[in-house]
Formats: structure tokens, sequence, C-alpha cells
């Protein structure tokens, strides 16, 4: 079994006979014509040396070409110089290297068809023996049979090792001690009433007429960059961004609680309440908001209601109003928790 | 001062002092009268200028948006869009419409741009609405973009994607590329948010910060690929297909080839 023997030696002719034996051999161009076989040695070294051009070649570009300088190649565009030449001259490299090893294999090394059997699927009967000899003595040597209680014990102790990595999970989240827990903190966010409504980034606050209709802008509350300075952390931001529109108020189907907008100004959770996107791809003309995760469609025209996509719930409503200055504020936090669904929301 | 207080009486100085006012009242009319044509010119100026836009519109636009621009089933209405919407669509080539769709693209301009401004004219001239941004509102070259990015990946990259490569919307609509886009273009469309996207007013983000948000996209229009093929610069999905795909197809090649008996 396993031996290799050349196919000219092979003679079988029973059932299942191999084809390749009844093949005749075909001797190459290289095998009989001594110019085609130098040929192939010059092709191949030829390569090798290509090889050895290329690599010293890479040396060069590494040590000669600033890193920084951009050329322009037709199709790439602008790109490094660097980069360029050490990919091609070490990819090409590499590349003829093998090219010269096929052609050599192929063209000059012997060229004999061989007969190689496969051994039988199923293994020895001696190895099955041997197999259940070794399991049979494990079992009595062990007395896993005969010691009850440390069988016993032994089945509890790896039923209960698991456990102990389930719940280390829940306290993923860790809260300093004596704050509320984690659903408490997931369901408040910085809005309160009288929050303004500053756009993000600028941090300007926001009066009605700044935004006409068809409007959007990302917003958060004016008190986030101090939280944020103090917490040191993004949570607040995580929780607390909005997204603020416009639309004419006969355009608007429904809202979470009566008179939310004003004059036609809704304000959403920026948080996708399937995974957790921040999303702000709204579409005017449709006022649909589109999260580029999972493709989940918010209506903002109808509740925020879910139109498309895997999302759940729709996406929070924040109740918005004007201070004595004319700024947007709002009216009071989320009503509902924001973002994905967790554990402990009802 | 002698010499003209004893000639004060002189029969000349009468005469001399008729041609002087007389000059000078020649001149003032002169110069009164030279001014109105200017003015006049102007006004006319931009009545022709209305005039000439209303025939364009006529006869390229009406047919959709309305002999009115009030809109019809396959237009919206044009009325307050103000002289930068038409700028835009019609400085992009997105109109005159190529084909109904989902989407107007991109093209070559179809009008000249004293046409283009006619058109605006005309427009602005029904209702007030946003104006072509000036001079001085496109001069960014101050700006800072570091926070032009800030605004750009809270207010635009989830549409035109982090590096302005544009992206995909519902139902067969997109956010375009702004790569082709100038500071204009891009100052017009945050100004009348064209199609599906929204308007970021001056109100929600003022002079200082649209043109923070193009000098950012300019600073992307302009960097080079270190890296070679840039692949749309949409990251790991557009690299990782071409690796499934031009890749592989060439390692298949080699595997052909190495499979090929010798001759």
């Amino acid at each position: 079994m396993n031996e290799i023997t050349p196919a000219a030696e092979h003679h079988y002719d029973g059932p299942g006979a191999l084809p390749v034996a009844d093949v005749p051999h075909k001797a190459r161009l290289t095998d009989t014509d001594p110019q085609a076989a130098r040929r192939a040695e010059r092709q191949v070294t030829f390569m090798f040396i290509l090889a050895i051009l290329l690599f010293i070649a890479f040396i060069v570009a590494y040590i000669a070409v600033d890193k920084n300088t951009v050329v322009y190649i037709p199709v790439f565009g602008e790109v490094g110089a660097s980069t360029m030449l050490l990919g091609l001259t070490l990819g090409l490299g590499a590349f003829l290297i093998g090219a010269a090893a096929i052609q050599w294999a192929k063209k000059l090394m012997p060229d004999v068809e061989v007969v190689q059997e496969r051994h039988e699927m199923a293994s020895p009967e001696s190895a099955d023996h041997e197999a259940l000899d070794a399991y049979t003595r494990g079992k009595t040597e062990s007395g896993f049979a005969q010691y009850k209680m440390i069988r016993r014990t032994l089945i509890g102790a790896m039923a209960l090792f698991p456990i102990p990595l389930v719940v280390i999970l829940r306290d993923l989240w860790v809260t300093p001690p004596g704050s509320p827990g984690p659903a408490t903190i997931l369901s408040h966010t910085l809005w309160r009433k009288g929050s303004r409504i500053v756009v993000d980034g600028t941090y300007q606050p926001l009066k009605a007429s700044d935004l006409p209709v068809g409007g959007m802008i990302s917003a958060v509350p004016a008190d986030l960059p101090a939280v944020e300075d103090a917490t040191g952390n993004l949570d607040a931001r995580g929780k607390a961004a909005i997204v603020v529109v416009r639309m004419a108020p006969n355009e608007i189907v429904s809202q979470q609680g009566t008179n939310w907008d004003y004059q036609g100004i809704l304000a959403f959770s920026k948080i996708c309440t399937h995974a957790g996107c921040p999303i702000s791809l709204y579409e005017q003309r449709t006022h649909h908001l589109l999260c580029p995760c999972h493709q989940s469609t918010f209506d903002l025209a109808d509740g925020g209601a879910v139109v498309f996509g895997p999302a759940a719930r729709p996406m929070p409503q924040l109740p918005i109003g004007v201070d004595a200055e004319g700024y947007l504020v709002a009216q009071a936090d989320f009503a509902v928790p924001i973002g994905p669904s967790f554990w402990e929301r009802g | 001062m002698k010499f003209l207080a004893v000639r004060r009486r002189s029969p000349i100085v009468g005469v001399a002092l008729l041609l002087l006012a007389l000059i000078g009242i020649g001149a003032g009319y002169a110069a009164v009268v030279s001014a109105r044509p200017a003015e006049a010119a102007a006004v006319n100026g931009l009545q022709n200028q209305v005039q000439q836009g209303k025939e364009l519109y006529l006869a390229g636009c009406s047919s959709c948006h309305g002999l009115q621009a009030q809109g019809t089933s396959q237009g919206p209405s044009l009325i307050g869009v103000g002289a930068a919407a038409v700028d835009f669509q019609v400085g992009t080539g997105r109109m005159p419409l190529a084909a109904p769709g989902a989407q107007a693209m991109r093209r070559t301009p179809q009008y000249t741009q004293d046409q283009i401004d006619q058109m605006a004219a005309y427009i602005a001239s029904l209702a007030p609405g946003p104006q072509i941004p000036t001079a001085q509102d496109l001069s960014y070259q101050g700006a800072d973009t570091a926070e032009g990015g800030v605004l750009f990946r809270t207010n635009c990259s989830q549409c035109h994607q982090a590096a302005g490569q544009g992206g995909a919307l519902t139902y067969g609509k997109y956010a375009p590329s702004l790569m082709q886009a100038n500071a204009r273009q891009i100052y017009e469309a945050m100004l009348t948010g064209p199609q599906s996207m929204p308007v970021f007013s001056n109100g929600t983000l003022n002079t200082k910060d649209k043109q923070a948000i193009i000098k950012y996209i300019t600073a992307m229009q302009q960097s080079s690929n270190p890296g070679g093929l840039s692949l749309g610069r949409l990251g790991p999905v557009a690299e990782g297909l071409f690796l499934w795909t031009a890749v592989f197809a060439a390692l298949i090649l080699v595997a052909i080839w190495i499979g090929i008996k010798a001759r």
C-alpha cells in the first residue's frame, strides 16, 4: 500500500483499472529537442535573474525614494511612489521565483506518470481493538464506575464551571457603588425641561427661525460640553444626540405626544433603536430617517414609526418648545429609553 | 488780492462770471444726466435678464415646472426656491432632467453661465429665496479644516460617506460623490437642499461653518492615495471585493497554468 510505482511498470487489468495506465506516455518537446530544453533552461534562469534584480531594486527604492513622494499613474491616479515601487518589486520578484520553479518543474524535471493507490477508508481491525482496550482499561483503572461520589461531584463541578463566566457578563457595565443601576442610567439622558438645543460641533443655540422647512441639523443639549469635560467620556453624548428637522405642520401625520413639535420643528433621538448606530440620513422629501448600518427606516412625519428594516421600536421623540428668549428647548427628557432594547426595558 | 480788487468792476468780469456760471450749470446737468442712464441701464439690464430668463424658462423648464413655475405633477413648484437652487441644479447639469427616475444625475451643464444667471434672475423675481453665494461667502481658504471635519462627520458623512464618496439612500436614490463639486456648488447645495438633501440654512450652519465644511471637502478632493489604488475610498468592503474577484481570478489563472501538462 501507498508505494509509488512508475506507470510503465504498473500492469493491472482487473476491475477499476486506472485509465492513466492505458494512456501512452507522450514525450515533451524538451525531452526530445535539446534546443527546446536549452530554451527552457534560459527562461528559468532569466526569471531568477529578474527576481534578483527586482529585489535589488526594492532595496534601492526603499533607501532612495522619499515616502512622501506622490506620482501620477493612469488609472491609479495620485499614488505614493514609495509604496507603489516597494509593492511592485517585492511582489513581482516573489511571483517570478514561483513562476520559474513551476516552469523548471514542468519543462525540465523528469516527466513520468506515477500511480499512487488510495489507502482503504476503514481503519484496520487491530486499531479498533486498540482503542476499545484503551477505553476499557481507563474505565476500570480510574474507577469511574466504582467511585459514585467522585463521579457525581465531577459532573456537578463541570456543570457549574461555565456559570461564573455568564455571571461576570453582568458587570461589563461597572457602576460606582450607590449609583442607580444600568437600566436607570440607560433610561435617562441629559435632556430635561428647559435644556437648550444647540448645534452639534459649534454649540450654537437655535431659534425656530434658524431652521427652514426641509432643514435638518444634528444637535445636543447645551450643557453637554461641560458634562463631557467633567466625566471624560462620551456616554452622555451617546444618549443625548438628536436630529432636529422641520417640515410644514400639515405634513405631520402623527407624533408621540400632543404638541411635541414647535411650528413643524421635530426632534428625534439620533440613536437607532435596532443596534444603536447614530443616524442622520434624512430624506427631506419623504421625511424618512434611514440607518446606514442595517437599513432600518423611520418616518419622522408619522411619530418616528418604523417603515422598513429590523428596528422593532419607533425612534423616540423629544418634546420641544421655546424659552422666553425664543431659543428651542426640550420640554422634558425622552419619554422612553433611547437606543437598542435591553433586558430590563419594559 | 489788490490786483483783483482793482479790476473787479471791469466790464470783462461780468462776462467771465457769466461764462463760469454757465459752465458750472452745464457740467452739473451733464453729471446728473449721465448718471441717470447708468441707473436706468442697470434696471433695464435686470429686467432684460429676467425677461430673457423667462423665455429660457418657458422653452426649457415649463413643461414640467408649469408656465408660472407653479409646479405640475411632473415637477415641483419653483416659487421661492431662489437663485441659488437654479444655479446649483442647472449649473451641475442635473436640470434639465435627462430622464425621469429616482434621482437627477450630475451631467455636463446644458446652458451657459449667462443663461443660468438669466433663469436664476427670473426665478428669484417670482419670490424671495436663497441668493447665489457671493465671492466673500466662498472665500474658504482661511477656514478651519478640522472644524469642517467635525461638522461634516456629524451632519454629512452618513449620506455622503466620511471621505465624500457618496452612498445609497432608499428606493434607488443616492447621495452623490462630492469629488466633482466646487465650493460654490457645495455652498448652494447646503443652502437649498436639492432633491433628498435637507437644508442647512445659515441659521443652523453659518457662513463660517459652511466655509469650514468646504475646506474639508476640498482637502479630501486634493489628497492623494499614498497606498495605491483608492478603490473609491470605501474601505474594507471595496478592498475585500477586489481581493475576492480580481485577485482570485488572477490566482485561478495561475493555478490553471500550473495544471496544464507541458508539451
